[in-house]
Order: structure tokens, then C-alpha cells, then sequence
């Protein structure tokens, strides 16, 4: 019996609730339960975007998550707010090439990932956030990279299919980026 | 033969307006279009809250009670529901239409809606007993007005055809009265207009009837329709304020 | 069975609407119940159907109104500020023995207040959804897969009783997504003879009215009505009952707090702490039996609330003040965390709860 909170932070416009998206329709396709919930209201507009996802055995309760297993921030603010949230034990998935700022806690795994770098250097600027999703099917163990196109396809738009093979190249980059 | 009789989609029952009010003439003229245009079987009337609150009791067709200014949201939905098979039509006093109702009608003009307002504007509140209306004129003694309607201090009488009329929405305005046999006829005629531009899908269409209250005026029945055509008409002239069909034919 | 997808609750409200056979929707837009109205503006139109962004939330209730009087399926959504402006159409619909389903998706207040989650509109939607005596269904969904499922419901018991059901949600459920499997409902015919569709000078004229002038006349429908109201009562309560078998402590909370209640006892268990849930999912009518039955056996009651303590009257009145009943809550947009109703239990068990 396991229950996985995941807390994706950012700016607006980041793809966070997407990437949670993801992470959601993964969970409904192995057969979990899942809940998916962001915050919403003005600070959608440029302020944080964050989004809660829970993937879980049993029944999902609250859909709040407050105390994450996996934290992906993808700007200094969503770091400094959530970094000290994150359980013992837990994951922190960090894009370093808009976060400077390095981990102080040494009872969680921390992974500095250059994915808005990365995702530049690929010609798909807007893929960050894949990539640091690919980061976190590597480093959290309940988590496997199979059927991430299958997922992919539940939360693509048909009118944007095309965009699938260049979300998983993000994926993947993420997942092997040691 | 028969030289004069009730119009069939008037009920058979005694109204509860008062003598010489002019709300009876506008019932029976409503009556007459439908009974002309034969469509008693698929209208549906809306009264308001005022004088007329109790309409539904008076025409044969289906009818509905509307909270105050709400009918031609009620309307919308009544048309929207089956918008080929329904004839719905508002009749409203000045309160309900151009104070508490205003943004109802307004957005039921802006949207042209398929429907026939009948607008009865007799300058005064007269269910509550008499006070001052958004139509009541400057000067106007109502009991909320009793030194006179002050327009420095409460504004001025608003003229829903001349207001609506520059909107791009509604379809066909017209003002009209019934202080005399010749404007009854116009009267009719406006009413039936505002009838079969629904029928003909062709949208909004009110008909603004310049009215008299002589309970609330405190004036004889012929008293109160002299009165109409000497401070009425003269602040809220009659005739078409828009006729888009008319004006496209041009 | 249909598939599981993933929905947010607020679309999930929507998609459930049409499956039911609404085809007329009015609204007016404000936050965060907004997803409702765009659902229905791309879908209604291609089924034949009417979305209609009003001019207020006075006209949107009042269009649907219009649309409850020719008998056909028809709803509204809004938030807080939004269901209160509401609230003289809910009245007049009652008082004309409409149906027609009303979705507050509440946020905090007073006044214009906030945007985030609460259930500060309990009073209003349990006791005083307008001017006059009157009732009204009032759901409270606590998943996504039960906003879905109690709209189809609401419509029913709607049309069922002839009057206005609501939907109790808040923004948590409105914006979460869970994964929810929409199967087609069976829609129950109800007598509409009374409908205003035209008299096809087949009948007497109907007339949709809420006026009644004469008094004994006015008490007399209103006798009428709340005997409707009784049977009500009797048939159409709706509760979930979480590890109550062994509880000597019972929980009282409904939509969000419920699911924030049940961290807190498996929390509290896994610490020997014997409690459970009553979930009331009709806050009206209200579980008062299932209350009563638990003031038996419980030593105390935990109202868990997004507000500042609306339906704990409620829990008292059911359990007739026989055991304490004390306020575990957070206002003003803001959700109590499982932690703090863990202690709220721990609390109780110690018994502080008097």
C-alpha cells in the first residue's frame, strides 16, 4: 500500500499543470487513484502555478498536498516555499539553470537538472518541464518510464499530435540526464 | 349579429383595475392581435409586479408571474426553450421595465431577443399607491415626490424608446397611446407589428403605450387622459424610434 | 461501463448536466465555478441545445426561470456573491413549484471575500436560500465522480419534487481532477401537465405564479409544500458512514473537509484513537437519525468545517446536545489540514472535548 504526493511549483505559463496532467493520467492508466489539483486565482497570471498530484493504492483523501515525496521546482520561489516541506527521505528535482540556489537538507535526494537549458539547446524551449518530469520517473521509485506515451496521448490534444514525439525526446532526455 | 364581443384570448372575468384606468383598453388591444393573428394556443404571457401583476388571470393563453423587472429574463428563457413554437410576450408597467428591470431590458433589446414587449408607462407606481416612477415628470407630485419631482435631486425621467433606439440589437421600437379612439388604432397596429416581427423571427420589439393612473394622479378618468395628451406626449412624443426592417427597405 | 477519465469536478458537473438531458444553460461568469459556463458554451451548441452568458446572476436565474416553466431540464452555476444575488429567483421558483438545479462552487466571504475554497454558504444554502418558507435540495459532493453522479441525481429528485435542487461544492472540487466514469443515466418521466407550453386551445390555460394574495390561501400552499418537504425527509437522505462501527469519536464534515477528515483518521487509528465519519451528502435533507443513533454510542462530536462553524448547529440539533460537539475549522478561503484534525482528535480522546 503507497500513496506518492507530488507538488509541481513554478511561474505561470511553465507548463506545471500539465506536467502534473501527465503525471495523473499515468497513475489512471496503471490503475491507481489519483487526484490532480492546482492553485488557481490571479497568481496564475506570472505569479507561482502549482499543482498537486497524489497517485495512490488506496483512496485518495485530502488532494491537498502539503507534505510532498517529490518536489519539482522550477523557480526560486517555489523552492524556498516548499523545500523544507519535502518528507525525509523524499525527492527534489531542481531546474538549475533558473535556480542558483543549492539544497542544505542532507536526508533528501536532490537532482539539479539545466532543463530550461536543455530544452533551449533541443530547439524546444517549452519542454522544461518534461524534462524534469523524465528526471523524476528516474529518480522516484514508484515511478517507471513505461507507458509515458500512453499518458501522453490522454493529455495531448489530437490537433496537437504532433507535439507527442517531441514530448517524450523531453522525457527522455530527462530521464537519462545523470 | 354580433356587432361586439370579447376578444377569445381574453379571459371571461372581471378585472381588478381601476375605473378609468387605460390598462383594460391595453389588455383587450394584446386580446384582439392574438385573436387576429390566431396564435392564443402557442403564446405564452409574462406578466410583472404593479398594476398588471395579475394578467395571468386575465388572457386564456399560458401565462407566468415574474419577479419585478425580471420578465424578460423570464421571457428568454420561455422563448429559448422552444423557440419555434413559442409566442412569448412581457407586458410591463414603468417601475418594472425601466427601474428594477432595466438591465433586463436593455440586455433582452441588445441581445434582440425574439420577443413582443408591451410597455405601459403611466408615470407613477401604482399597486404600491403612487409614487414617484423613473417616468414620472419633472415637477410631478407623487407621494415620494410630494414637493414635485425635483430633477436636481432625483434625476430625470427616463425615455426608454429614445434610450433603446441607439442600440444596434433591437429590432422595432415604437411609442404609442391611448388617450383617443385615433391613437387606439395606432395602438393596435404597433401591437400587432410587435407580434408578427416574432412571428416572422425578426426580434425585439416593444411597444412603449403612454397611459394614464387617475386613482394616482388623483384626476377624473377624463381629466387624467387630457393630462396625458397635455404634459405626456409632449415630454415622451409618439411614433417609430427604430423599424429595422423598414429602415433596411429604404 | 464507460471509461475513467480524468475531469475536473467543475466540468464534470457540466458533462453530467447533459448526460442528464439539460439542454439549456444560463450563467454569468465568476470564480472558481467559470470552467461550468465554458463547458456549456462549446457543448451546448452542438447539440442542439442553449448557452446563454446573462447580463447578472438576477437574470440568469430568472431565464432559468423561463426555461423551468415549459418543463424542460435547465440549471445555473455561480460562486458565493453569485448564488446570493440568486437567491430571490430560488425563492420565486419555490414559490412556483419549479424545478431546476443551481451549482455554488462557494468561495470565502463575506461581501466579495475571496476566490479560494470554502463552505461559509451552508446557512444560506440549508436555511435561507431566499425571502419566505421554503426548502431546497442541497448536495454536497465530496469527489469529482459525485459531482458528476448527484447532478444526475439533483435533476431527478428535482423534477421529482417539483422544486430547485442545489449542488454544495466548493473551489477544491471544483477544480480537481479525478478520474470519473460518466455512464448514461436512466432519466425518470415526471407528470409535467402543469407546464407552460402553449394551451394548443387543447386545454385551459397554466399559469406558472408564485402571487397568492389571500392568506389562509398562502398557508395553505405553504402546508402543502412542506408536507412534500416531509416526504423529503423521510426518503431522501443521503450520508456515508467512515469507521463508525467501533467510533468513540465521530467526526461531522461533508465535501472537502471529509476527505481531509479521513487522513486524519487513519492517522488517528494507526495511534489507537477509535473515530469515524458521518458525511452528509444531503446537507438538506439532513442526517439527523444517523447523528442521533451516533450520540448514542460516541463520546463526542468533531463538526469539521471550511467556515466558521455552520453546519455544527445542525450536528447539536440531531444530537440533542447529549454529547459535546466542538468546532474543528478554518475560514476565509482557507482548509484545515489533516494534521490539525488530528489534533482536534487527539484532543477529544484525551477528553478535552467538553
Amino acid at each position: 500500500m503507497k500513496t506518492t504526493q507530488i507538488l509541481i511549483a513554478g511561474f505561470g505559463g511553465q507548463g506545471v499543470l500539465f506536467a502534473g496532467k501527465l503525471l495523473a493520467y499515468k497513475g489512471l492508466i496503471e490503475d491507481k487513484n489519483v487526484s490532480w489539483l492546482p492553485s488557481y486565482g490571479p497568481e496564475m497570471r506570472g505569479g507561482t502555478a502549482n499543482c498537486s498530484v497524489i497517485i495512490s493504492d488506496t483512496p485518495v483523501g485530502s488532494p491537498i498536498v502539503s507534505a510532498p515525496d517529490c518536489l519539482i521546482a522550477m523557480n526560486l520561489p517555489s523552492l524556498l516555499k516548499y523545500k523544507d516541506s519535502v518528507v525525509s527521505g523524499g525527492v527534489i528535482i531542481i531546474d538549475s539553470t533558473l535556480i542558483t540556489e543549492k539544497i542544505d537538507r542532507d536526508d533528501v535526494s536532490v537532482y539539479y537538472v539545466p532543463a530550461t537549458k536543455m530544452a533551449n539547446d533541443e530547439g524546444f524551449s517549452t519542454l522544461a518541464n518534461m524534462i524534469l518530469i523524465g528526471k523524476l520517473l528516474d529518480a522516484c521509485d514508484e515511478f517507471t518510464i513505461d507507458g509515458t506515451e500512453a499518458a501522453l496521448e490522454k493529455v495531448i490534444p489530437p490537433r496537437k499530435a504532433e507535439m507527442l514525439g517531441i514530448n517524450l525526446k523531453a522525457i527522455k532526455l530527462g530521464y537519462d540526464f545523470k | 349579429m354580433v356587432v361586439f364581443e370579447k376578444p377569445k384570448a381574453l379571459a371571461d372575468v372581471s378585472m381588478h383595475y381601476c375605473p378609468g384606468c387605460t390598462h383594460g383598453i391595453i389588455h383587450r388591444l394584446v386580446a384582439e392581435v392574438i385573436d387576429e393573428l390566431g396564435i392564443e394556443g402557442k403564446t405564452i404571457g409574462v406578466a410583472p409586479v404593479g398594476c398588471s401583476v395579475m394578467a395571468y388571470n386575465y388572457f386564456n393563453c399560458d401565462m407566468v408571474e415574474a419577479a419585478h423587472g425580471r420578465a424578460p429574463a423570464v421571457a428568454t428563457g420561455l422563448k429559448r426553450a422552444d423557440p419555434e413554437n413559442h409566442i412569448v410576450f412581457t407586458y410591463q408597467g414603468d417601475g418594472d421595465l425601466a427601474s428594477i428591470g432595466m438591465a433586463e431590458t436593455v440586455h433582452s433589446a441588445t441581445r434582440n431577443e425574439n420577443i413582443t414587449v408591451i410597455f405601459v408607462n403611466n408615470a407613477i407606481y401604482g399597486m404600491t399607491g403612487g409614487q414617484m416612477a423613473p417616468t414620472s415628470l419633472p415637477g410631478q407630485v407623487t407621494q415620494t415626490s410630494p414637493y414635485g419631482r425635483d430633477v436636481n435631486h432625483c434625476g430625470f425621467p427616463i425615455k426608454v424608446c429614445e434610450m433603446l433606439s441607439e442600440l444596434d440589437g433591437p429590432e422595432y421600437l415604437e411609442r404609442v397611446a391611448v388617450n383617443n379612439v385615433k391613437n387606439v388604432k395606432k395602438a393596435k397596429m404597433a401591437i400587432k407589428k410587435a407580434f408578427e416581427n416574432q412571428i416572422n423571427g425578426k426580434g425585439f420589439s416593444l411597444v412603449e403605450v403612454v397611459s394614464s393612473c387617475p386613482t394616482n394622479w388623483g384626476m377624473t378618468p377624463q381629466k387624467a387622459l387630457q393630462w396625458v395628451e397635455e404634459n405626456m406626449i409632449p415630454y415622451y412624443p409618439l411614433g417609430v424610434y427604430k423599424d429595422r426592417s423598414a429602415d433596411k427597405a429604404e | 461501463m464507460a471509461k475513467k477519465v480524468l475531469m475536473k469536478g467543475n466540468e464534470a458537473i457540466a458533462e453530467a448536466a447533459i448526460m442528464a438531458g439539460c439542454r439549456h444553460y444560463f450563467g454569468y461568469p465568476i470564480t472558481p465555478q467559470t470552467e461550468i459556463a465554458a463547458y456549456m458554451a462549446k457543448r451546448m451548441p452542438k447539440i442542439g441545445g442553449t448557452f446563454l452568458q446573462a447580463e447578472s446572476e438576477v437574470a440568469a436565474i430568472n431565464m432559468v426561470y423561463g426555461v423551468a416553466s415549459t418543463g424542460k431540464r435547465v440549471m445555473t452555476s455561480s460562486s458565493s456573491p453569485g448564488v446570493a444575488l440568486k437567491s430571490e429567483g430560488l425563492s420565486y421558483m419555490a414559490g412556483s413549484d419549479l424545478p431546476g438545479l443551481i451549482v455554488n462552487v462557494q468561495r470565502g466571504g463575506p461581501g466579495l471575500g475571496g476566490i479560494q475554497p470554502s463552505q461559509s454558504d451552508y446557512f444560506m444554502a440549508t436555511k435561507a436560500g431566499g425571502h419566505g418558507d421554503f426548502r431546497m435540495i442541497v448536495l454536497a459532493p465530496s469527489s469529482v465522480q459525485e459531482m458528476a453522479d448527484l447532478t444526475i441525481k439533483g435533476f431527478d429528485l428535482a423534477e421529482k419534487y417539483r422544486m430547485t435542487s442545489m449542488i454544495l461544492a466548493d473551489g477544491t472540487m471544483g477544480q480537481m481532477m479525478e478520474p470519473v466514469e460518466l455512464n448514461e443515466p436512466e432519466i425518470k418521466e415526471y407528470d409535467k401537465s402543469w407546464a407552460v407550453t402553449g394551451t394548443k386551445m387543447q386545454r385551459k390555460h397554466n399559469i406558472i405564479n408564485s402571487l397568492s394574495l389571500i392568506p389562509d390561501e398562502l398557508e395553505k400552499l405553504n402546508f402543502e409544500r412542506f408536507q412534500r418537504y416531509k416526504q423529503i425527509e423521510e426518503n431522501e437522505v443521503m450520508y456515508e458512514e467512515f469507521m463508525m462501527d467501533d467510533a468513540e469519536i465521530c467526526i461531522a464534515a461533508f465535501g472537502i473537509a471529509a476527505r481531509i477528515s479521513k487522513n486524519a483518521i487513519i492517522a488517528a487509528r494507526e495511534q489507537g484513537i477509535k473515530v469515524g465519519l458521518i458525511r452528509p451528502i444531503t446537507l438538506w435533507p439532513f442526517p439527523t437519525e444517523a447523528f442521533a443513533k451516533a450520540a448514542d454510542k460516541v463520546n463526542s462530536f468533531i463538526s469539521v468545517e471550511l467556515s466558521m462553524g455552520q453546519m455544527i448547529e445542525d450536528v447539536r440539533l440531531a444530537t440533542g446536545c447529549k454529547k459535546p460537539v466542538t468546532l474543528c475549522n478554518r475560514a476565509g478561503g482557507m482548509i484545515p489540514s489533516p494534521e490539525q484534525v488530528l489534533e482536534a482528535i487527539v484532543n477529544a480522546a484525551k477528553g478535552g472535548n467538553k
